[in-house]
């Protein structure tokens, strides 16, 4: 058999000889194996992964029937915003304009109205200014037949100096502080969490459909305390409002290390631990990410995300759209992600792992 | 799926509003849409299913409903509740 052309986890080309690719896809599997204590792929699901990757086509793609749905984060800041605003084109146009490009011209399932471009997520800013998004998501419903969520990301760093008022946990910790490192991480978190429901009960009140809280769980386990509490809070408060919950990183860091959610330590939590707490807080959607290593390849991390997020879907009871996208689900890390490896992890999620969607 | 050029708008929706998996949400659009399986992603049925249903085609198409008015004939015909036409629709 010819060498197969594939990629490292930046981008680069390179061509690996049919051993070597499945080696690397063992290796992949083995290592989110020992890292979330997980079941490895089976040998069948590695030789599907093996002619997947092997395919002399450059893109792929899934068998009829097997379609799936799309949602995303980026809806406007793809066309409006700068390459280090997540790849964005930089055109010229408004919000509203960018979402019907993505619904007409795109046909998307689905398409997110995002906060002003330059509040830098910043969620104090956003409450802030929360009206002008009322009056703009408003307008954008009325002319939009595909569900639009709005979206942005309920981080905790905001509320840290020197953005926020309460003391950074990365300054204390490596005084030692360890108790008042905790204290500011739960101030913060529950500062968030009233400010996320605040800005959500408003967007519900002028008919919005879903909101996607985005990159969760960045700054450790206060701020996936808080994405949970805010998830629970909202279901009560705005009942026909749908939630999506994507993550930000395979692994709850714990900042704070005690911070709990029915029961379950939040520290530490993989996809498939994740997911549990998220089902209970209300979560309808729910988004694993698994980190991208650029300095392993293509096989090895596509190998590695298949195995995680297989798993999560196994043992879930909401659908499921993986995170993928440049750095995340196997993807290289780069601002062009390259369709031969982003085709080959969406049949892989598909085929391999049975995801709901991406 | 295709979004409002096939059925993948109306899959969504029941993911969201009901939590449905991928497999029962498509089983479900298909029935309600009394269409076959394999419909869903045909760009060349779904045209016309839209049109007749009134729930909103990919294309321009003067006088077929779109946006709110879609979303209602949408919610309606999936037996789901749409919080932007309960807002903006059912009050006005």
């Amino acid at each position: 058999m010819e060498d197969v052309l594939t990629r490292m986890g930046d981008g680069q080309r390179m061509t690996m000889s049919p051993s070597q690719v499945k080696e690397e896809l063992l290796a992949g599997t083995k290592n989110a194996a020992d890292t979330g204590r997980v079941p490895p792929l089976t040998s069948s699901d590695l030789e599907q992964l093996f002619e997947i990757i092997a395919d002399r086509n450059r893109v792929v793609t899934v068998e009829r029937g097997k379609e799936i749905v799309l949602t995303d984060d980026l809806s406007c800041v793809r066309h409006t915003g700068d390459e280090g605003a997540a790849g964005g084109v930089g055109i010229p146009m408004s919000r509203l304009q960018a979402i019907l490009v993505h619904e007409r011209s795109y046909a998307q399932d689905s398409a997110v109205f995002q906060v002003p471009y330059g509040s830098g997520g910043n969620i104090q800013r956003v409450k802030e200014k929360i009206t002008i998004d009322m009056q703009a998501h408003e307008t954008v419903s009325l002319l939009t037949t595909i569900p639009m969520f709005y979206t942005f990301a309920p981080a905790v760093l905001w509320y840290y100096r020197p953005n926020g008022p309460y003391a950074n946990p990365a300054d204390l910790l490596p005084q030692g502080k360890i108790r008042e490192a905790r204290e500011a991480s739960e101030k913060a978190a529950e500062r968030l969490t009233e400010d996320v429901v605040y800005i959500g009960k408003k967007m519900y009140s002028i008919g919005c459909d879903a909101i996607n809280l985005d990159t969760c769980a960045s700054g450790g386990d206060a701020e996936f305390y808080s994405n949970l509490n805010i998830v629970s809070k909202l279901k009560q408060e705005a009942p026909h409002m749908a939630i999506e919950m994507g993550m930000s990183n395979e692994f709850v860091i714990g900042v704070h290390g005690e911070m709990t959610f029915d029961g379950q330590r939040l520290a530490g939590m993989f996809p498939h631990q994740q997911i549990k707490v998220a089902e209970t807080s209300g979560v309808d959607i729910f988004g694993p990410v698994i980190n991208t290593n650029s300095s392993e390849s293509f096989p090895w991390n596509l190998a590695r995300a298949v195995t995680f997020v297989k798993l999560t879907v196994e043992v879930s009871n909401i659908p499921v759209h993986v995170n993928a996208g440049m750095g995340v689900c196997s993807v290289p890390m780069q601002p062009t992600p390259p369709i031969d490896c982003v085709s080959r992890m969406a049949k892989a999620m598909v085929h391999i792992a049975r995801i709901d969607g991406l | 799926m295709g979004g409002i050029r096939t059925a993948g708008d109306l899959v969504m929706w029941m993911q969201m509003t009901r939590r449905m998996r991928l497999p029962e949400a498509k089983k479900y659009v298909t029935e309600k849409l009394k269409v076959a399986p394999e419909d869903l992603v045909d760009e060349c049925e779904m045209r016309f299913v839209r049109e007749d249903l009134g729930i909103g085609t990919i294309t321009a198409n003067p006088g077929v409903p779109r946006g709110i008015a879609a979303k209602r004939r949408i919610g309606e015909l999936l037996g789901i509740e749409i919080n932007s036409v309960n807002k903006m629709w059912h009050k006005s």
